[in-house]
């Protein structure tokens, strides 16, 4: 393949992934430590009535409403659970369950109640994206990575994407030493004067924000795989957590250059006409990395590492 | 229209799926119970998200034999295997590795549900115009339902129930304290597969109506409503069963009497406003009842503290201490004590040297661990034991000024 069909084609879509793929990896790792991995599960879910709601105020389908209103909706969806589980004295779980799904029917109903026929949303989109469809037209080759007139074309969610992966990871690197503390010892991270609640709070803030925005570029289902399946297969690598950031890293990369690559040419090797939905096939390929994570992995079981007793 | 569609009037299709959306949610509000109190909920998050494959290659396979490929029945079959499958993933990652169960819930979940979109893509592919709505799976569809559908649905449902009815001990002693289950033979880990079989089969047979992603709300929400009125096992799985119920006649009601009202939201979204009135209003846990009962409390310490104070002679400042004692006819607006008032506080201040006798002597060790600052004495003890501690404390020693 050459460069001018790869960069107009294949290299934007195959960077957002591998950026979204990377954004969600990060604070999944904390968050599967926490035991607050279907955090991600439950946000994916609540974006839906969030977008909803900002196109029925602003009436468009503009980028800075939808992601506002996903990330209200996110928040909001965090305070209710929080909320339920408290007053209601339910377990963290059920009162999730209740919550993701109920507001998930509300965006559901607000849809088909509002005139959005005319205008591209729907429950499919917003389940797996349409990652196939950012090209890049401008592009007529690598050289057109150093032409200012052609990158002013790049699709938008390019660069957004890349700025919520800089944000990610420079919040990760910021907040590294009291976020590793609060995760694994949260009573010696508040002894030590880490506002630990505030911290949590914040984690899940980050994580909602990669999650919108990947929402927003490849739809919530690789926003669930790629906040579990990249983390869970590193933490079956290593006990150590930076360790384990690395190898998530490399998995979501791996998953999502991989994954796209199969979705875009394994069918024609297979004798087959049409690609299948890039973002199934990185959540799948992501599926079979922890697989392999789970069966030949050095720290796969709870005892902990071969060789240390 | 409401009336009309709550009285099952509006016709054929909708009486059929207001039956089918009740029984649904009998067995799934029954089912879910076990679940939530395994605090389990969110397994079946995983398990509904894992029959999309199943569905999509059920799909594949009845049109590579020729047939029409959208048999009710088969594409259960096939949802029923890949939940199972998905189930085992699920069951070995917990029990073989070191990964927490909500990790390998939402793993599984993504996995599979990428696996069945990939799969939905391939079918899109496969022969243009025959996948015609596979993916009213999702959400649910209810315009087309057949006789034969609902009654695949009943069967169902049918068959939950009575094999709830049938393993409802076992379940609850496993949901309960699998320790002592399995201490006592209880075979807990066959127990949880069937408890999974049972969510499964609910899945399956919701798929129709409310669609594999909405179906986790069916199994979670009337549990948890249910747990708000009452603290027996054997209610909340009956009470879990009819807010089920409730939730999914309404809701197929209301959505049959409006156009754009799709049903499986619908439904949700009842169940939904069944939990939050309980929330609020549920006696003994509801929101409501904690905050009576919180202001009662906080009425007591304050009208015990403000007795004390006038029995010792003291100033009053709090606001909320002198307002209640004045409503209660015990102090005038500028602190004194009425005659009423001397009396409850002398007899307040005497019943705290009581404590303090009772507090100090051991032979009254069982009554001195009841008390709280705001018992009565009179409560916990006799009359007898009272007069003895009376004895030892001696006669009015005079108030100091």
């Amino acid at each position: 393949m050459s460069g001018a069909e790869f960069v107009p084609l294949s290299l934007p879509p195959l960077l957002i992934g591998i950026f979204a793929a990377v954004a969600c990896a990060l604070p999944g790792n904390f968050l599967l430590l926490r035991r607050q991995a279907l955090i991600g599960d439950a946000i994916s879910h609540v974006v839906l009535p969030g977008i909803v709601v900002a196109f029925l105020v602003t009436g468009v389908i503009s980028t800075w409403p939808m992601m506002l209103g996903a990330a209200g909706a996110a928040v909001l969806a965090v305070v209710l659970i929080e909320a339920i589980r408290r007053l209601g004295r339910i377990e963290p779980g059920a009162a999730m369950g209740v919550v993701f799904t109920s507001m998930f029917a509300a965006g559901v109903l607000l849809l088909e109640q509002s005139d959005t026929s005319s205008v591209h949303l729907d429950v499919e989109h917003a389940l797996y994206g349409n990652l196939e469809s950012l090209i890049w037209l401008d592009a007529t080759g690598w050289a057109s990575l150093w032409d200012i007139e052609a990158l002013r074309y790049l699709p938008p969610e390019l660069p957004r994407m890349a700025a919520t992966l800089v944000v990610v990871a420079l919040f990760t690197a910021f907040f590294w030493r009291p976020l590793k503390l609060s995760t694994f010892d949260e009573g010696f991270a508040r002894t030590l004067g880490i506002r630990t609640g505030a911290l949590g709070m914040a984690l899940v803030i980050v994580a909602a924000v990669a999650a919108v925005a990947a929402f927003d570029a490849v739809g919530s289902i690789i926003v669930i795989a790629m906040f579990i399946c990249p983390p869970a297969a590193a933490r079956l690598m290593t006990n150590r957590l930076e360790r384990q950031i690395g190898w998530s890293v490399l998995f979501a990369v791996l998953a999502a250059v991989l994954g796209y690559v199969l979705a875009g040419y394994g069918p024609l090797w297979l004798g087959g006409r049409d690609a299948v939905s890039a973002a199934g096939m990185i959540a799948t390929v992501s599926g079979v990395i922890l697989a392999l994570a789970a069966l030949f992995g050095p720290c796969r079981t709870r005892v902990g590492a071969p060789g240390q007793g | 229209m409401i009336a009309d569609a709550l009285l099952l009037q509006l016709g054929y299709n909708a009486t059929l799926v207001a039956i089918g959306a009740t029984l649904l949610g009998i067995a799934a509000g029954s089912t879910g119970t076990f679940l939530f109190l395994r605090k389990r909920a969110l397994v079946s998050d995983a398990i509904s998200h894992a029959t999309l494959p199943g569905v999509g290659l059920a799909f594949i396979v009845m049109v590579w034999m020729g047939g029409d490929g959208r048999s009710l029945f088969g594409l259960m079959a096939g949802s029923a295997l890949s939940a199972g499958i998905g189930l085992l993933c699920l069951n070995w990652l917990t029990r073989h590795t070191r990964l927490a169960e909500d990790a390998a819930i939402g793993a599984v979940l993504s996995v599979f549900f990428g696996i069945g979109i990939v799969l939905l893509t391939v079918i899109q592919t496969l022969g243009a115009g025959r996948q015609a709505g596979l993916e009213s799976f999702l959400l649910g569809s209810t315009a087309g339902m057949l006789r034969a559908d609902a009654a695949v649905i009943a069967l169902g449902g049918a068959l939950v129930l009575t094999l709830i009815l049938a393993l409802r001990r076992p379940m609850t002693l496993v949901a309960f304290d699998p320790e002592y289950a399995m201490a006592r033979g209880v075979p807990v880990a066959r127990i949880d597969l069937a408890m999974m079989g049972l969510v499964m089969a609910v899945t399956v047979v919701g798929l129709k109506i409310v669609g594999l992603i909405l179906i986790v709300a069916l199994l979670i929400i009337p549990a948890v409503t249910a747990r708000f009125w009452t603290d027996r096992s054997d209610r909340v799985v009956l009470l879990a069963g009819l807010f089920g119920g409730l939730a999914g006649y309404v809701g197929a009601a209301i959505s049959a009497s409006a156009p754009n009202l799709p049903t499986g939201p619908i439904i949700v979204l009842v169940g939904f406003a069944l939990f939050a009135a309980s929330l609020l209003l549920a006696p003994g846990r509801g929101v409501l009842a904690a905050v009576l009962r919180h202001l009662r409390f906080q009425r007591r310490v304050h009208l015990r503290q403000g007795l004390l104070a006038l029995a010792q002679g003291q100033p009053i400042y709090e606001r909320l201490t002198l307002r209640l004692l004045r409503r209660a006819g015990l102090a005038r607006a500028d602190g004194i004590a009425t005659e009423r008032g001397r009396a409850r506080a002398a007899k307040a201040l005497r019943d705290e040297k009581r404590w303090e006798v009772v507090r100090a002597d051991l032979a009254f060790e069982a009554a001195a661990a009841l008390y709280d600052g705001l018992r009565e004495i009179e409560t916990v003890l006799t009359r007898d034991q009272i007069a003895e501690i009376d004895a030892r404390l001696g006669g009015p020693k005079g108030v100091p000024a």
